[in-house]
């Protein structure tokens, strides 16, 4: 490679990730500064995350948030992992185009839209909105995500192994949880944590499906946000981006110990 | 088939320790009955009849897309046949799953699990069997040791080279004493010196064992030097069943001719039978060989055939004894392929091959390119092809 | 389970969900966008019930109507939502594609040990929440906001820029927000390219400059194709972005639809408003999902 265009590569990089990056950072420093005033440095503190924990009303939103984002999560994880196993193994069955197009459109749909026919559809059968709500649609919408992530991996998965293995006397059953799921783990575990991290970041659905409550962190993020900015919520935003951090670094530490894609 | 009586015999001797399939009394282990597999409108495997002795090595040989690889998937139980039966060891196989047949398979990717080391894959059989942890544990060490993999018992597999890979799987096949271990493509992987190695490990290992084989290959050499018989197969069509050298030997059609080694065809007719002596009008001039009459009459299109190494080569002006067949050339092509040299030499259009062993490291005057030579084969070196 | 019980399980559990939460809710919005609103609850009529029985059904089904879609239809406000959507998710896109194929071409020629921290590190800020990352940009754009601060400072401006609440800001928080959906299916499809190509082309004479639109950009075609499409469709019926940046001049769709919905209480016209943006849009998604298949087919 020519110095030309790996200065240009350089150039592209560095100023990407500047761009991806530098409004989190700053972020971040602003959940220390000690004055009321967002733009103006008053010295380092953190009374900002003492106020965020005396906040009942937000950690009880964050909590909800959680346990919507664990419960739809382990939900679209199911329903994703059939799809992408029934779009890669059985390639003819009545209705096929129709479920790839159920399976992918989630995945662009403008999220008014999901959120105002969910909504109606609780409606329409007499649903109370709440807990259940939010997650049934939260599944709906992050499947289609975990069918993707799942369905790559899939389709490099090399099929002979199950044949070995039923070739050895495994049943169908544990043919499937000693080595299909075991080797296509690293592939669901990503999904699960994509479906996590959308739900807890989803607003837009969320406000259409939810009930009294069950308000969720972005909601009440939004509704404050919407009154203006405070350093507050810079420091309910560094608290969620260290979780998410936390979670992330967990998970890829977790599916390195396991093996090498192969 | 066409084999004449004698060669047969003569050929039949180098194995003949081994030869249930001569014997009417043997029954065999393994027999496909009139099976049939159809993907939609493509025919995979027609019609096909075939019986596998208990401790033989069968080779199924064959070029891609022939068949092969369904026949012995139907057997291990992963494809089920349109028609026909598969009948192993007196039990129908219909509707047995896989997972209950007693048969193993060596993949031709080796299908090792990846995220499980040696020791667990070699031991995966053994648990879905139920046997006791004890029990396991000695056998799996026992199979380590038969291939020699006792120091990389808890490697995972992308830890080791092709050549280990290839014993793994072996070992993980063998582990559960199949009836019949199922071999497809087992040397594929390898590099050549590699799998010559392995080839000869495989047939020791066979016979110590005393089970039953049977291997998929492309690679006639494979299957020459392992198989105690090999099935040629063509279009999902057996085209010749016989042991290495009847196959090589005594080809049955023009195609196992042309599949199995390097062989010179010449089409005609036939012109005159004499008792046993046939003669053959072709392009290139009458032919003469042995061969038993009443397969045969005047008239019919035949071919003949003969093996490049059993021709010599001679100069044109050089006096050759009579009573064989002689066709002159000029040599069109010289291969130098050290241990051999392949002269291809052109007559009346068409282009016959000669191989000479190079058996002294200096020849005082080779013959050359464009040199009028003569080709001279024995009678009995020629073959018959009626179809 | 036998091998045929195991398929209908695997097919019809993902199948039964998405029908009756994705595809049912479809149908009901379309009979919502034919109904009347009413100051009730639930806020609209005809409603339909189980004990109205057909004649019922067919009663009420009278009571349809297209007056919602007049409504939009003579509402210069509707159209012109509808026209700046697509023209902001255009627009973004096409940014989008300029900064991102850099940042995924330069990624893919990384030394191979770099990549997979590269790749995490364009991944790492989509796991941060979107509003926060939105929220950021408030905090910069604004008048007294950092962006005016360092440019005043640096004397390159004599008075604070106005880029919050335009429709320049909602384009920057647009670009920031969907940057990894645009960049990653580009290294996808860049990353698998065959690099002997490059040198088979500069061998037969191509200089580098050609050989990148002869033969580097054609092959990332179906990278480009769906990070396109990832990123346009979604834009188009954004809400957050508009609403925290855009201010109340920028009027896309997809606010206008909330704003029916959770202010004017209308849920018919929200529902109208749904269906002809879906209208719009079913073209587009109808392609990504046939590029989708297509990729996991050639990948086969």
């Amino acid at each position: 490679m020519n110095p030309r265009s790996r200065f240009l590569d350089a150039t592209a990089l560095t100023l990407g990730f500047a761009f991806l990056y530098l409004p989190i950072v700053i972020l971040i420093v602003y959940s220390f500064n000690a004055s009321q005033l967002v733009t103006v440095w008053g010295g380092f503190s953190t009374r900002w995350y003492g106020a965020v924990w005396q906040n009942r009303q937000l950690l009880d939103a964050a909590w909800i948030t959680v346990k919507v984002a664990a419960v739809s999560a382990a939900f679209a994880t199911i329903v994703g992992t059939l799809a992408a196993l029934a779009l890669t193994r059985y390639l003819r069955f009545r209705g096929r185009t129709l479920f790839s197009g159920l399976v992918y459109a989630p995945i662009v749909m403008p999220e008014v839209i999901t959120g105002l026919s969910l909504l109606l559809l609780f409606v329409s059968v007499g649903i109370d909105r709440g807990f259940w709500t939010v997650t049934v649609a939260h599944a709906t919408f992050t499947c289609g995500f975990v069918a993707v992530v799942v369905q790559s991996r899939l389709i490099t998965f090399d099929r002979s192994l199950e044949e070995a293995a039923a070739d050895l006397g495994a049943t169908p059953w544990q043919v499937f949880f000693r080595i299909t799921l075991p080797i296509i783990a690293p592939a669901v575990i990503a999904g699960f944590l994509l479906a996590f991290t959308l739900s807890l970041d989803d607003l837009v659905i969320a406000s259409f499906t939810t009930g009294p409550g069950s308000t969720t962190l972005p909601m009440r993020i939004y509704s404050q946000v919407r009154l203006g900015v405070t350093p507050e919520i810079n420091a309910i935003c560094t608290l969620m981006i260290a979780a998410v951090t936390v979670l992330v670094i967990g998970a890829s530490l977790a599916t390195k110990r396991g093996l090498p894609a192969t | 088939m066409s084999d004449t009586p004698k060669t047969t015999a003569a050929l039949g001797a180098v194995r003949s320790a081994f030869a249930p399939w001569n014997d009417p009394a043997a029954k065999p282990l393994v027999v496909f009955d009139g099976v049939t597999k159809r993907y939609g409108a493509e025919t995979a495997v027609n019609d096909l009849s075939l019986a596998v002795y208990e401790r033989e090595f069968f080779a199924l040989l064959g070029p891609s897309g022939c068949g092969k690889s369904t026949l012995m998937r139907m057997l291990a139980g992963f494809e089920t046949p349109t028609a026909g039966r598969v009948v192993l060891a007196g039990e129908d196989l219909a509707g047995v799953p896989p997972h209950l047949r007693p048969t193993n398979m060596m993949f031709q990717s080796y299908a090792l699990f990846p995220h499980m080391t040696v020791e667990k894959n070699i031991a995966f059989g053994l648990q879905m069997e139920g046997v006791a942890k004890a029990e396991i544990h000695d056998r799996v060490a026992a199979a380590l040791k038969l291939v020699k993999l006792e120091a990389l018992a808890s490697r995972k597999p992308h830890q080791l080279s092709g050549g280990q890979r290839q014993r793994v799987a072996l070992a993980r096949a063998l582990i559960k004493r199949p009836k019949v271990l199922l071999l497809d493509e087992p040397l594929g992987a390898l590099d050549r010196k590699l799998r010559e190695e392995t080839q000869f490990e495989l047939v020791a290992l066979q016979e110590r064992l005393g089970l039953t084989f049977i291997i998929v290959t492309h690679d006639q050499d494979e299957a020459m030097s392992m198989a105690t018989r090999i099935a040629v197969m063509d279009k999902g069509r057996i085209a010749q069943v016989g042991t290495p050298p009847v196959i090589y030997e005594a080809p049955a059609t023009r195609y196992v001719a042309d599949f199995i080694g390097d062989i010179n065809i010449v089409e005609g007719k036939v012109a005159a039978i004499d008792g046993r002596r046939v003669t053959i009008s072709t392009a290139l001039g009458d032919m003469a060989l042995p061969e038993a009459a009443d397969s045969i009459a005047i008239g019919q299109e035949v071919a003949v055939a003969w093996r490049p190494e059993k021709t010599r080569i001679v100069r044109a002006d050089e006096p050759v004894a009579g009573g064989q067949t002689m066709i002159e050339g000029a040599v069109h092509d010289i291969g130098y392929l050290g241990d051999w040299t392949t002269y291809v030499v052109e007559v009346a259009g068409q282009r016959l091959r000669a191989a000479v062993a190079n058996a002294s490291r200096l020849v005082e005057r080779p013959i050359s390119w464009d040199e009028r030579v003569r080709l001279c084969v024995a009678p009995e070196s020629l073959l018959l092809l009626t179809r | 389970m036998s091998e045929r019980q195991a398929r209908r399980t695997i097919i019809l559990v993902p199948y039964l969900w998405l029908a009756v939460f994705f595809l049912v809710p479809f149908a009901i919005v379309a009979k919502m966008s034919l109904s009347q609103v009413a100051t009730a609850i639930p806020p609209y009529v005809p409603v339909f019930g189980l004990d109205d029985g057909p004649a019922g059904w067919l009663a009420k089904a009278r009571e349809l109507s297209l007056d919602n879609y007049g409504v939009i239809a003579s509402d210069r406000l509707y159209i012109d939502a509808f026209l700046t959507s697509i023209r902001i998710a255009a627009t973004g896109t096409l940014i989008l594609l300029v900064i991102g194929y850099p940042m995924a071409h330069a990624m893919a020629r990384a030394p191979e040990n770099w990549r997979p921290l590269l790749v995490m590190a364009v991944i790492l800020p989509f796991w941060t929440s979107f509003l926060i990352r939105v929220y950021a940009w408030i905090g910069i754009l604004k008048p007294e906001g950092l962006l005016n601060e360092l440019l005043l400072g640096l004397g390159l401006i004599g008075a604070p820029l106005q880029i919050a609440n335009t429709e320049t800001a909602v384009l920057i928080g647009v670009v920031y927000s969907y940057l990894p959906f645009m960049v990653l299916p580009l290294y996808a499809s860049l990353e698998r390219m065959d690099r002997t190509l490059l040198e088979a082309a500069a061998d037969l004479g191509c200089p580098p400059w050609k050989a990148f639109w002869r033969i580097t950009v054609p092959l990332s075609l179906p990278g480009i194709v769906a990070g396109c499409f990832l990123c346009f469709i979604p834009i188009t019926g954004e809400v957050v972005i508009p609403d925290l940046l855009g201010g109340s001049d920028t009027l896309m769709i997809g606010k206008t639809l909330w704003t029916e919905f959770f202010s004017n209480r209308d849920w018919p016209v929200a529902s109208a408003v749904a269906v002809l943006l879906l209208v719009l849009l079913v073209g587009p998604i109808v392609l990504y999902q046939r590029q989708q298949a297509r990729q996991l087919e050639a990948a086969r």
